[in-house]
């Protein structure tokens, strides 16, 4: 199971690594979307993987019994992807508004902040 | 001593949801100042606490370290808070006079506030998950800031502070979630032992290069800078003050803080490449800077090179080295947020920040001036200032390990940055105005005055009051960099703390 995750995390990676390397910046995020879900497994899998050992006890009991499931690796991702969530509307929305400014989303023609000429701020 | 370390952290929070709530009215700046003000008292009380008490930690919500969330302070983050707070209060007073009622009402001051909120957590977090969270906070807040600006060289600029910005962000992640999978623990004084105690140290040593990644393209070392200078001249002149001041030290601090606890192993592969980069960081900074027409771009080219010198002290690794990091390091801080503001007063006064269109200053205002040459002068290295001995501190530390080329290196960027800070003087403050008028000072409402130079003028104080009694300001970084090189103390600290 590990293997498989650790390819598709690889996957993942060069997916987006591609879609990154592209002048789009919607595609550019995509990618970057595509980074971060590999990211997120990539942290799932380093975690252990056990299957079919919830991380809950016994009723009643006070100690876990045997192996279970550790339950911080999958703590940690939640958390990791609300935040990436959040990041993605932001980047998502400056994206549409740099597209109202310029009329277009090529990221090699964004140049505005730092002219080709030395000259002053547009 | 809970209450002592997690309240300069809640207090930013509680005056952004006060900002919040009051961003339509016309007293926020004010809010957000009382806040900056209150934040200051807490950096001071936590400071003094640490001073009398050596390390202090606390575990969040009563669980055991290394379990839980730990807040620690040790003299290196009790400073950073306290500098942060200075620099808070300072950019709160001088934002009044910048920050119009558009952007109070986007929330700039909420934003303003949260950012100074997830800097201070991360000073103070000892876990590197909740690293990575506060860092996703001032990040936030800081795409917020940089987007509030709302002219298009803006979005420009913000569209590559964000992608990049995240990019670091996914590897930092990563990189916490590996390190988690290796050792099983997050707690960074607990990662000390285990990581130097793990079987196999190359995959210790790949993890310590994806921090170095991560942390590096926060701090801006080359040749991950490319962000910076695409993006710290577009914001309000504010931003650009608290960005350059606080943002990419967070990343130094970060470095310093994984690099002297965690990750110290392998040093001659890490630290090697530390110090190459920091070389070339110091080098290109301070070149693309000479490059440069531009008042913010100038300045902010000087960040890349200066965030150099502190990434040196950190590579060298000797005591000495490291109290010249430390030192560096709370100097700089000063001393660059401080520049920006002189770039925005000056473009109130002459209209605008290319230096071939503006003049005049030094008949306009003489005292602003001064005010420039204090920190401009502090930034090259001239004695008497904080600056000469935080790069005195820094050379003498590379010479007595005989690394005579980085020392070499160190003391030609000195030179370079008098070459562009002259370019400033004589493009904004020597040379008439193109335009044919004179600015003068009155253009500015008397209030604009009070709350703009103030700040300003307590800044270039206190850059002076560190040149010239350096003795007290050295003496506790070589406490900092004491407690960085033998973590003992900390560590056991940490792991014994009762919640």
């Amino acid at each position: 199971m590990e293997t498989i995750l650790a390819i598709l995390a690889g996957a993942l990676v060069t997916a987006g690594l591609w879609l990154m390397l592209s002048g789009n910046l919607l595609r550019f995020l995509f990618g970057l979307m595509l980074l971060s879900n590999a990211v997120n497994l990539a942290i799932f899998a380093a975690g252990r993987l056990t299957e079919g050992r919830p991380p809950l006890l016994e009723p009643g009991g006070a100690r876990p019994v045997g192996e279970l499931a550790n339950a911080l690796p999958q703590a940690l991702l939640l958390t990791a992807i609300v935040i990436g969530f959040g990041l993605f509307a932001f980047a998502l929305a400056l994206t549409i508004r740099a597209y109202r400014s310029f009329g277009h989303l090529e990221v090699d023609r964004m140049r505005l902040a730092e002219p080709e000429e030395p000259r002053g701020e547009a | 001593m809970s209450w002592i370390l997690a309240l300069p952290i809640l207090t930013p929070f509680i005056g952004a949801g006060a900002c919040l709530f009051l961003r339509n009215r016309k007293g926020v700046g004010w809010i957000s100042v009382l806040t900056a003000l209150a934040s200051l008292g807490l950096a001071v009380r936590l400071l003094a606490t640490v001073i009398d008490h050596g390390v202090i930690a606390g575990q969040v919500s009563g669980w055991p370290a290394p379990f839980g969330i730990t807040l620690v302070a040790d003299y290196l983050s009790a400073a950073m808070v306290l500098i942060t707070a200075i620099i808070g209060l300072a950019t709160a007073l001088w934002a009044m006079a910048e920050i119009g009622p558009t952007s109070a009402r986007l929330g700039w001051f909420t934003l303003f506030q949260t950012l100074l909120g997830g800097v201070t957590g991360a000073f103070l977090t000892g876990d590197l998950f909740n690293l990575y969270v506060w860092f996703e906070v001032l990040l936030i807040s800081s795409f917020g800031l940089l987007a509030i600006g709302g002219s298009r060289s803006a979005t420009d600029g913000a569209v590559k502070y964000v992608t990049l910005n995240l990019i670091a962000t996914a590897l930092f992640l990563c990189a916490a979630g590996l390190t988690y999978g290796a050792t099983g623990t997050l707690n960074m004084a607990d990662l000390h032992g285990k990581v130097a105690a793990h079987p196999d140290q190359g995959l210790m040593t790949v993890i310590a290069i994806l921090f170095m990644l991560a942390f590096g393209m926060k701090a801006a070392v080359f040749p991950l800078f490319f962000w910076l200078p695409a993006s710290y001249h577009t914001p309000h002149y504010a931003v650009s003050a608290l960005f350059a001041g606080l943002l990419t030290k967070v990343g130094v601090y970060a470095l310093i803080r994984v690099f002297t606890l965690i990750f110290t192993g392998d040093q001659g592969w890490t630290h090697e490449i530390l110090l190459w980069c920091a070389c070339l960081t110091m080098v290109t900074g301070v070149l693309g800077a000479a490059a440069q027409s531009d008042f913010r771009k100038i300045l902010s080219f000087h960040i890349v090179s200066q965030i150099g010198y502190m990434v040196l002290g950190l590579a060298l690794m000797t005591p000495l080295a490291l109290v010249g990091a430390v030192f560096y390091l709370l100097h700089h801080i000063i001393v660059k947020a401080n520049l920006f503001l002189v770039a925005g007063v000056s473009r109130r006064l002459t209209g605008g920040s290319d230096l071939a269109q503006i003049g005049g200053l030094y008949r306009a205002a003489p005292f602003l001036a001064v005010l420039f040459l204090i920190p401009a002068f502090s930034l090259a290295g001239f004695p008497p200032l904080s600056g000469f001995w935080a790069k005195y501190l820094l050379v003498r530390a590379a010479l007595e390990e005989g690394a005579w080329l980085v020392a070499g290196i160190a003391l030609m960027v000195g030179l370079l940055t008098i070459y562009s800070m002259t370019k400033i003087w004589a493009g904004a403050f020597w040379k008439p105005h193109p335009g044919g008028y004179e600015p003068v000072l009155a253009q500015l409402s008397p209030r604009a005055r009070v709350l703009m130079l103030t700040p300003m003028a307590v800044l270039a104080a206190m850059t002076v009051l560190i040149g010239v009694m350096p003795e007290p300001f050295v003496t506790f970084a070589t406490t900092a960099a004491q407690q960085l090189l033998e973590p003992d103390a900390y560590i056991r600290i940490v792991l014994g703390a009762r919640p």
